[in-house]
């Protein structure tokens, strides 16, 4: 019970100092804004090769944004060491994970969802037909991102050379998630649209292990 | 007013090393701090004070050696969270208002009516007419007094203060050494860093000066409190 009531409050720390300041949100959709547009130019807009690559360029640029959006995830707690005053009142660490990947992964989704209409008509590719379908990814995806960018937030934040090491251990541990998501992103934007429910099972259960993994060993993550 | 008693901690330093690469923060600690006593820490910057309290609250593990919370009444070990903490930053939020950062840590310590201890804190540290504002609009001094709130808000039987008068005018310190008297008569244990003597020193019941991560000197052993807290070099 505790760790749910102290995730709950520490959630709502993290969205009421963002929607007060609206940094994260901001940048991060202006940012995705001008990947999407950019990518745009690469293709004709309802080409089959458009069909065929957008899911990858989509995926991409959520990746990017992510990336951006998760860097200041732990290094906001540094700047007047309140990750120890949270360290000594939370009796289980895993709490402000659990916050602060749900927070993250509300913010993703939210930008997600924002984008989605732009792409839809930058790209030429109806979205809305399968825009349940699409949620799902989604959600599924960017809970994957979160979780390990939330855990590679916190240890990058005590680091030397921060604003890359966390890009250089996010990609790589990530590409299952975006291969994943992709796959079967280019299912539903397909002009006969289907689930690849495999891709779903694959996403599930790689936000399961890797929940498991953080709610294991967080701990140590927030160590001095 | 005086300060609710608590169940008496003493804190057990046995053979401390910290080290951090091939540096030594701590080396070779061991202290017995027993329930209700008021110990000053001095020494020169960099001579392991704050790596003491870091340890103290739990916040670093020791590279070698064990820390422990002694619960006397009881006979057990106390848990980390009967100890308030007041370190170099704040610990504070910058983006929340005065009472939001209240009433986010006494929720998280799960205190029973947060809102009320919250409203009582601030009032009793002197910003009840600031509760609404932006902590980031507050000067040091307010801030300071924002971190001694928050260490206090659990009413701790374990205190830790790391150098508490940074940024405190003269009112200031004289209301921390107040609350700070009050405390330690209520049979709460204090362990503080300070550099030379003020009001504060002055309710010291023990002082020990650090050099180069170890133990120099300690009243315990011999020595004055002054001796100890104003020794040459610091």
């Amino acid at each position: 019970m505790s760790l749910l009531s102290n995730a709950t409050a520490l959630l709502g720390k993290e969205l009421r100092t963002e929607f007060r300041s609206r940094e994260l949100l901001t940048t991060t959709v202006v940012f995705i804004l001008v990947v999407v547009v950019l990518f745009s130019f690469t293709f004709d807009p309802g080409s089959n090769e458009s069909r065929r690559f957008a899911a990858n360029l989509l995926w991409i640029a959520f990746l990017f944004a992510a990336s951006l959006m998760l860097q200041p995830c732990f290094l906001r707690e540094q700047n007047n060491d309140t990750l120890s005053a949270l360290r000594l009142c939370v009796a289980d660490p895993f709490a402000i994970f659990a916050a602060k990947l749900t927070a993250n992964t509300l913010f993703l989704l939210l930008t997600e969802l924002l984008m989605l209409p732009v792409f839809s008509i930058l790209f030429n590719m109806p979205v809305f037909p399968v825009f349940g379908q699409l949620v799902l990814v989604l959600f599924l995806g960017s809970l994957g991102v979160s979780i390990v960018g939330t855990a590679l937030s916190a240890i990058s934040a005590q680091a030397r050379m921060r604003e890359l090491l966390l890009p250089l251990l996010l990609f790589p541990l990530l590409t299952p998630v975006v291969v994943a998501s992709t796959y079967v992103t280019v299912g539903l934007l397909d002009v006969a649209p289907f689930m690849e429910w495999k891709g779903i099972g694959f996403l599930a259960i790689f936000d399961v292990v890797f929940l498991t993994a953080l709610w294991l060993f967080g701990e140590y993550l927030l160590e001095e | 007013m005086t300060a609710p008693a608590v169940s008496p901690v003493g804190i057990r330093f046995e053979d401390i090393d910290k080290r951090y690469g091939g540096l030594y923060a701590l080396r070779r600690v061991s202290l017995e701090i027993t329930p209700g006593e008021c110990v000053a820490v001095a020494g020169r910057n960099g001579s392991g004070k704050t790596t003491l309290l870091r340890i103290a609250a739990r916040l670093a593990r020791p590279s070698s050696g064990s820390i422990t919370l002694l619960d006397s009444k009881k006979g057990t070990i106390a848990e980390a969270s009967q100890t308030g903490f007041v370190a170099h930053a704040t610990m504070v939020y910058d983006e929340l208002t005065a009472e939001e950062n209240l009433l986010l840590f006494a929720r998280l310590l799960r205190i029973t009516e947060p809102a009320v201890r919250a409203q009582t804190l601030l009032a009793e540290v002197g910003l009840a007419d600031r509760q609404s504002s932006l902590v980031r609009t507050f000067s040091r001094g307010m801030r300071q007094r924002m971190a001694i709130a928050r260490a206090l808000l659990n009413e701790p039987s374990v205190l830790l203060l790391d150098e508490p008068t940074t940024g405190l005018d003269p009112q200031g310190v004289a209301w921390l050494a107040e609350t700070l008297h009050r405390m330690r008569d209520a049979g709460r244990t204090i362990l503080m860093s300070l550099h030379g003597e003020s009001e504060i020193s002055a309710l010291a019941t023990r002082a020990i000066r650090l050099e180069a991560g170890s133990v120099l000197a300690d009243t315990q052993t011999g020595g004055s409190l002054h001796s100890i807290l104003t020794f040459a070099g610091a």
